[in-house]
Order: structure tokens, then C-alpha cells, then sequence
């Protein structure tokens, strides 16, 4: 195992061109050479060895992702299995057990097996911890009832992550735990939930009798909150940082509509477009600003602004550009439900994008719960007054 | 990309210049300094150059200077903003000691070729080295002498057998300058400003920390120290790196009204409770910190490319300009009302803050105006 301290870019780039010369991309059975990677420990390497990394920092991803991009090598289509990389993948690596580590993340992350989050409810979506999903034991396993919303990937899926109840007596953040579910087990149902653009990204997941051996439970019976804090912090994380080229994403559609039509310009849609440039550009910068406080350590607060960012300027331009449009605004392409495999914000028509775009400050945490994290976590505010806080969950009003 | 943190040395930096400020210019003198005879703190300003010998950073080694970058510069500004600190930083040793490094003599050999042999000759680049020396020693300030609205410098001034002539309004630090740096047609003169054909005339300005005052010149003596169109470079080259250093100012500026409010809201009790428990404030002062962080961002972008010589920089401090001024502006507006009553009073400082930001988004151009640079820049022509 190479140490941490001394093994630089360099290094691992040799790594990846010494895998590459035994492992010939064009030549090697697509799934074969992805888990060849991951047992290379070039998965990703701030993993530990053994389970697809090589215990390095996270900084040395880009250049792996990078050389195996280099000679076109097949990847694992991270758009697919995003909610796997994301959110499984580090909760289990954080909370499972050595054996649940050895066989879920492998298939997870060669994209295998595809996962999904079941964690929002009808009753609980805000105030997640509120969940009403039962699991009760039953013999060496659980039996589980009740009904998940709001889940991408679920009818591809072949895996969940799954937060329940399994203490009503407590209050409700001490009385969940946390499973790994197999989306084929009988009694999981998943029915398309349609959205205001038509289409049905996401679905409803009905549970019913579904039964989850206990070997599948992931953390302490009760500490289902705590696991899942895992997973939503990565979550946040993964949207609105990174690093992107000036003019990336809704702002360049906008940017190179005023280019290629000259027609549509007016002075008072000049002055919006430069607004919501000079926006789009300081998100940018301040997204910049924030991986490289990732890559020295220091995870600052900034995190917690770069979804509200995201939601209000991906909101504003794509509002701009139906109104750019005009008449053209006026037209869609279709309104029947259809059902894509990978998300796209920036796909589709304008009037796609602008109603797509009302999720975002929606999904994931609401722009408001993220005010109020911003408001407490970070400026140190009070809290919320919580007024079923101490009160036994079966006993909260609802 | 640029690295866009804060580096050890600058948050050393940082504590000093800090730790000064607090010892020396609390706000309640401040606030009483606006209103007495010098509203420029002089002892202070010799304080940092003689004791933390900041004023020369963008001075160059060889002439006695720190030869430091644009980042150092970029922090002492968020400072002096978060202080209101009533010294002529921006106007001597970051615009006018960028005006004179530009008329050096190795710099100036590109310009002097398109002047011609005759306007060269003409220039005594060696007046400027001298200068530059005497700055950061901290002698001598200086001032670029264009009004402080102003994105280009515009020639207000005439000159003929070296004597100058002409007004320029609303000029920032000019008031306590010993040396005025005069643009005309012919280049950029130094001036004295003890010369008798110099008065400065002190207006009730906006920013009670930066009194600005009109400056006009009735026959002043004049040497040259570049000839145009070097001239023009130079002092477009320092309107530039005000644009891109002021945005640390106004940072300054944010970050002071920020945590002064949110500290205040962890203190102020209505109906019972700290008023920072009631959530439509909560999500007020949400929406500040995510400004402000933005801001950051920002600003170290500008410093970064100034300091780089990054072909970006045009962008980066238009870029600044339209975001960060703004963001000061709007923060210091929001924290005087989560404040109430007592952010209304002359007594509790938040608007001296509030003037240097509404003043410091008009500085160099308003942010529209900075738009407009953006727009050409980036190719998005107007309708």
C-alpha cells in the first residue's frame, strides 16, 4: 500500500498508464475492466484499499478520471448511478460492516447494481425524521410497510438505500434505522410519479410485507438519523460545487441564444442577460473557491450556499430565456409522459428547462431548510422551536 | 485555476493589520473624526506605514518597497474596510503607486515608441522611481487626480510650458496628498501640492471615512513624468487595480456589517426571544452570508488575476465591480434594518458603513456601468 503522504499526481498517473498497459480498454470486456479498476484500487482512490481505492485524497481523483478519459476508456456512466457514487457508497463505506462493504460497493460502483434513496414520504419531507415507513422484527429479518415519494432511479434500480421506523415509542429522531434493500424483494412496488414538466423522473415506492434480512441493516437498530446524516451530507455536497469553464451550463444556452439572434435583443433583456451573467460567473468562481477549500482541508460553510445558489440563478436564466424567446416561449415539444434514464436540467426546450428548474430549489433540501442549516449551523442562530422534539413519535400530531 | 484561499502569511498579515486598527482607530473615533477639522487620521496612516510598513507592498524591491502582490494588498483593503479606516490606502498605495510603477522606465519603453521620440524625451521616468521610494517609506502620499466616479480617467486639465490648469471634481484622498498626479493631453504631470496654483477644496461627501474635495490647478508647476499615450496606459493600469482591490474593501465592509448584526441578533430580545430565533430574520441574514461568500470569491478572484497579470483580469475586476459592490451595498442596507431603531442613529456606526459601501458602488463606475464593460468584453453586444 502506497503512502498517503508521498504518492502525488504523478504517481498516480504512472499507476493508471501501468493498469491501462496490462488492461487494454479496447480489448477487455466493459464490465470485466471496470471491476479490473476497482480491484486496482483505482475506483476511487480515496477509498481504502481492497474496497476499489488506495486510501489517498480525494484531490488525486481528477487525475485518474482524467487518464482513464485520455485514451477513452469505457467508464461507468457516473450520470446513471449517481445516487449510488453519491450517497450509497459513502454511507456504507462509513457505516457498513466489513462484509456489507465487500459485497455492495464493488457492483455499486462498476454500475452493476443501481441504487436508489427511499427516504422522503407523503407525510415526511422537510422534516424527514418525521417518517412514518414501519419495519418490525421478525425473526432474523424485519418486515416493512409503508410508501416512499419522490425516488429517481427507483425503476432501474436494483438497490436502496431505506430509512423506517422501528421505535414509535421514542421520539423521532431516536427511533429509525437504516437498511440496504433489494428493489426486487416481493412487496416493493414502483409506480411513475408524474411531474409538472410531464414526465416522470421520479416515482412512488410502495412497501408492503417486505421483508429484509437483518444481515441488510446498516448501523445500530435506533441509529437510523445518524446514518442518515451521512448520506444527505454528501448529497448537498454533490450538488452546486465543482469546477466548471466560464459560461457553463443554463447561462451559456442563454448567452449563446443573444449571440445567434440578433432579433431578439431589446435593452432591457441586455441588462437582465448581464445580470444574470455576472451572477452565473460569481457562482462559478465561488464553486471554484469552495472545491479548493475541499482539496486543502478545510471544508468551510460554503457548501451550504452553493445548492441555494444554484436554485435561484438556474430559476432566473431559465425564466429569462422562455421571456427572450417570445413567441418561440410559447412552444414545447412534448407534454407526454415520458420516462428518461439520466436527468438533464439542461436538455430539452426552454420551457423544459424552466419548469425543471422549480425543483431545484425543492429537491434535495429546500431552499429554506438550507436557510435555516445556513442561519443555525453556520452563523450560530437558534433553532427552530421543535415542538415534538421530546414527545414520543407515535404521539406527534399528524 | 487561480488559487483563490488565503495563504498563512496573509492571515498574518491579516491579525496585524487588524490588531492595529482596533488599538488605534476604534469606531466611535472614528465617527468623530468625520465631524472635526481632519477627517483623514494621519497618525494612523503613519502607524501603518512606519510600524507595519504596508504602504509600500506594491512598491518594487529596488526602490525600497515590499514587492509584495496584489493578494497581500487585497487583504490589508478587507481590513481597512471592515474598519472604515479613514487613511489614503486606495488612493496612494494602491492607485497612484500603480500610476507610478506603470510610468517606470521598463514599462514605459512599449508606450514611449508609439508617443514618439519627442514626447519620450521629454519624460523624466527617474521622478518617478524617487517617488515610489519616498511612498513607501511613507514619506509621501500621493493621488491619481480623477474624480472617483470615474471607470477611465478623463482629461479635465491643460498644460502649457509646464504649468497646469484646469478642475477635477470630487477627488478621493486627495485631501491629504502631498503629490498630485495630473493626466493631460501631453501625459501625466506630478505636481506639489503645496504648489501655489493648487487648491483643494474639501465637499460634504457621501462617505463621511473618505472626504473627496475638487482640485484646481491655476498655473501649477508640472514635470512630467510620462509622456502620452504611456500615460494613458498607466493610469488605465490604476483605475484597473482600484477596481479589482476595492472589491476587498467593500468585502471589508460586508463582513463587518455581517457578524456585527448577527452578533447583535444573538443579543437584541422582542416578545421574549433573541430576535435572531425569529426565522423570517433567519433567513434575511441567510441570504446575506451567501452574498458575502460569493463576495469573497470574487473579490480573491480580482486580487488573484491583478496580482497573476492574468490576461483575465479585465473581467475579473468588471466582474467585481458589478457583483461586489453591490453585495456591500445590500448588506450594509439589510443589517441597518435587522438592526431597527438603533441602526438609524448617528450614534451606532452601521452607517458610516452604509455610506462607504453606497459610496464604494459608484467608485470606479457604478456596477451598470460595469455590466457594460462585461458585455464587450464577453461578447454580448447591446440591442
Amino acid at each position: 500500500m502506497p503512502d498517503v503522504d508521498t504518492v502525488d499526481e504523478g504517481a498516480v498517473r504512472a499507476r493508471v498508464r501501468d493498469f491501462l498497459a496490462d488492461h487494454d480498454p479496447a480489448g477487455t470486456d466493459r464490465l470485466e475492466f471496470l471491476r479490473a479498476r476497482f480491484d486496482a484500487g483505482l475506483a476511487w482512490v480515496h477509498f481504502p484499499p481492497g474496497l476499489g481505492g488506495l486510501g489517498l485524497s480525494r484531490a488525486l481523483q481528477q487525475a485518474v478520471t482524467d487518464e482513464f478519459a485520455k485514451v477513452g476508456a469505457p467508464d461507468n456512466d457516473p450520470r446513471r448511478i449517481g445516487i449510488g457514487l453519491g450517497m450509497a457508497a459513502p454511507t456504507i463505506l462509513r457505516h457498513g460492516t466489513d462484509e456489507q462493504r465487500r459485497r455492495y460497493l464493488r457492483p455499486l460502483w462498476t454500475g452493476e447494481e443501481v441504487w436508489c434513496q427511499l427516504f422522503s414520504e407523503p407525510g415526511a419531507g422537510s422534516d424527514l425524521a418525521g417518517l412514518a415507513t414501519r419495519a418490525v422484527p421478525d425473526g432474523d429479518g424485519w418486515i416493512v410497510n409503508g410508501q416512499k415519494v419522490w425516488t429517481s432511479s427507483a425503476h432501474t434500480a436494483k438497490r436502496a438505500i431505506l430509512v423506517t421506523r422501528t421505535d414509535p415509542d421514542v421520539p423521532k429522531h431516536q427511533g429509525l434505522t437504516y437498511f440496504l434493500l433489494d428493489m426486487q424483494a416481493p412487496g416493493v412496488e414502483v409506480r411513475p410519479l408524474r411531474q409538472i414538466t410531464g414526465e416522470a423522473e421520479f416515482n412512488e415506492v410502495f412497501l408492503s410485507d417486505v421483508r429484509i434480512p437483518d444481515g441488510d441493516r446498516l448501523g445500530a437498530v435506533g441509529d437510523g438519523w445518524a446514518v442518515s446524516q451521512t448520506t444527505l451530507m454528501h448529497e448537498r455536497v454533490s450538488i452546486g460545487g465543482g469546477i466548471v469553464p466560464r459560461e457553463f451550463g443554463e447561462i451559456g444556452i442563454v448567452a449563446g441564444l443573444w449571440r445567434e439572434r440578433p432579433e431578439l435583443r431589446t435593452h432591457a433583456l441586455h441588462d437582465q442577460l448581464l445580470r444574470g451573467w455576472v451572477d452565473a460567473e460569481a457562482a462559478r468562481i465561488t464553486g471554484v473557491r469552495l472545491t479548493q477549500q475541499l482539496a486543502a482541508g478545510q471544508p468551510g460553510p460554503e457548501g451550504s450556499a452553493s445548492k441555494v445558489i444554484f436554485a435561484r440563478l438556474n430559476q432566473q436564466l431559465t425564466s429569462l430565456e422562455v421571456e427572450m424567446l417570445g413567441e418561440e416561449g410559447l412552444r414545447h415539444d412534448d407534454w407526454t409522459m415520458r420516462r428518461e434514464a439520466v436527468v438533464d436540467f439542461f436538455g430539452r426546450t426552454p420551457v423544459h428547462r424552466y419548469l425543471r428548474a422549480k425543483g431545484n430549489s425543492i429537491e434535495g433540501g429546500t431552499s429554506e431548510i438550507l436557510r435555516n442549516i445556513i442561519a443555525e449551523r453556520v452563523l450560530g442562530l437558534p433553532t427552530e422551536m421543535r415542538v415534538d422534539k421530546d414527545v414520543a413519535w407515535k404521539d406527534v400530531p399528524r | 485555476m487561480t488559487d483563490l484561499l488565503y495563504s498563512e502569511v496573509e492571515e498574518a498579515l491579516r491579525a496585524s493589520v487588524r490588531a492595529l486598527l482596533a488599538a488605534r482607530s476604534p469606531l466611535p473615533a472614528v465617527l468623530r473624526r468625520a465631524e472635526s477639522g481632519e477627517t483623514y487620521d494621519t497618525h494612523l496612516w503613519h502607524a501603518l506605514a512606519v510600524e507595519l510598513d504596508v504602504v509600500g507592498l506594491l512598491v518594487p524591491e529596488h526602490l525600497g518597497g515590499a514587492g509584495a502582490s496584489a493578494r497581500e494588498v487585497a487583504v490589508v483593503m478587507e481590513e481597512l474596510g471592515r474598519a472604515v479606516a479613514p487613511v489614503p490606502f486606495l488612493g496612494s498605495a494602491v492607485v497612484a503607486t500603480t500610476a507610478l510603477v506603470g510610468c517606470l522606465p521598463d514599462t514605459e519603453a512599449d508606450g514611449a515608441e508609439d508617443g514618439g521620440p519627442a514626447a519620450a524625451a521629454a519624460a523624466d521616468p527617474e521622478i518617478a522611481a524617487k517617488l515610489l521610494a519616498e511612498l513607501a517609506r511613507g514619506e509621501r502620499t500621493a493621488v491619481l487626480v480623477v474624480s472617483f466616479a470615474s471607470r477611465a480617467g478623463a482629461v479635465a486639465v491643460t498644460v502649457a510650458d509646464g504649468r497646469l490648469t484646469g478642475t477635477v471634481t470630487s477627488v478621493a484622498d486627495a485631501l491629504v496628498a502631498d503629490v498630485l498626479l495630473v493626466l493631460t493631453e501631453d501625459g501625466l504631470y506630478v505636481v506639489d501640492a503645496t504648489d501655489p496654483g493648487v487648491t483643494v477644496t474639501p465637499i460634504v461627501s457621501l462617505d463621511l471615512t473618505r472626504q473627496l474635495c475638487d482640485v484646481t490647478l491655476d498655473g501649477a508647476a508640472g514635470r512630467l513624468v510620462a509622456a502620452a499615450p504611456a500615460a494613458s496606459a498607466a493610469v488605465a493600469s490604476a483605475l484597473l487595480a482600484g477596481s479589482a482591490l476595492l472589491a476587498s474593501e467593500q468585502l471589508g465592509v460586508a463582513m463587518w456589517c455581517l457578524e456585527t448584526t448577527v452578533d447583535y441578533m444573538k443579543t437584541r430580545r422582542q416578545f421574549g426571544r433573541v430576535i435572531g430565533s425569529y426565522q423570517a430574520l433567519k433567513h434575511r441574514i441567510a441570504d446575506v452570508w451567501v452574498d458575502v461568500t460569493q463576495a469573497r470569491a470574487v473579490a480573491r478572484y480580482a486580487a488573484a488575476c491583478l496580482a497573476d497579470g492574468d490576461p483575465d483580469l479585465p473581467v475579473a475586476a468588471a466582474l467585481a465591480q458589478a457583483f461586489v459592490g453591490p453585495v456591500a451595498v445590500r448588506t450594509a442596507e439589510e443589517c441597518l434594518q435587522l438592526h431597527g431603531g438603533i441602526g438609524f442613529t448617528w450614534e451606532y456606526p452601521i452607517h458610516l458603513f452604509l455610506k462607504r459601501a453606497k459610496a464604494d458602488s459608484i467608485a470606479f463606475g457604478t456596477a451598470s456601468a460595469h455590466r457594460a464593460v462585461i458585455a464587450g468584453l464577453v461578447d454580448l453586444p447591446p440591442a
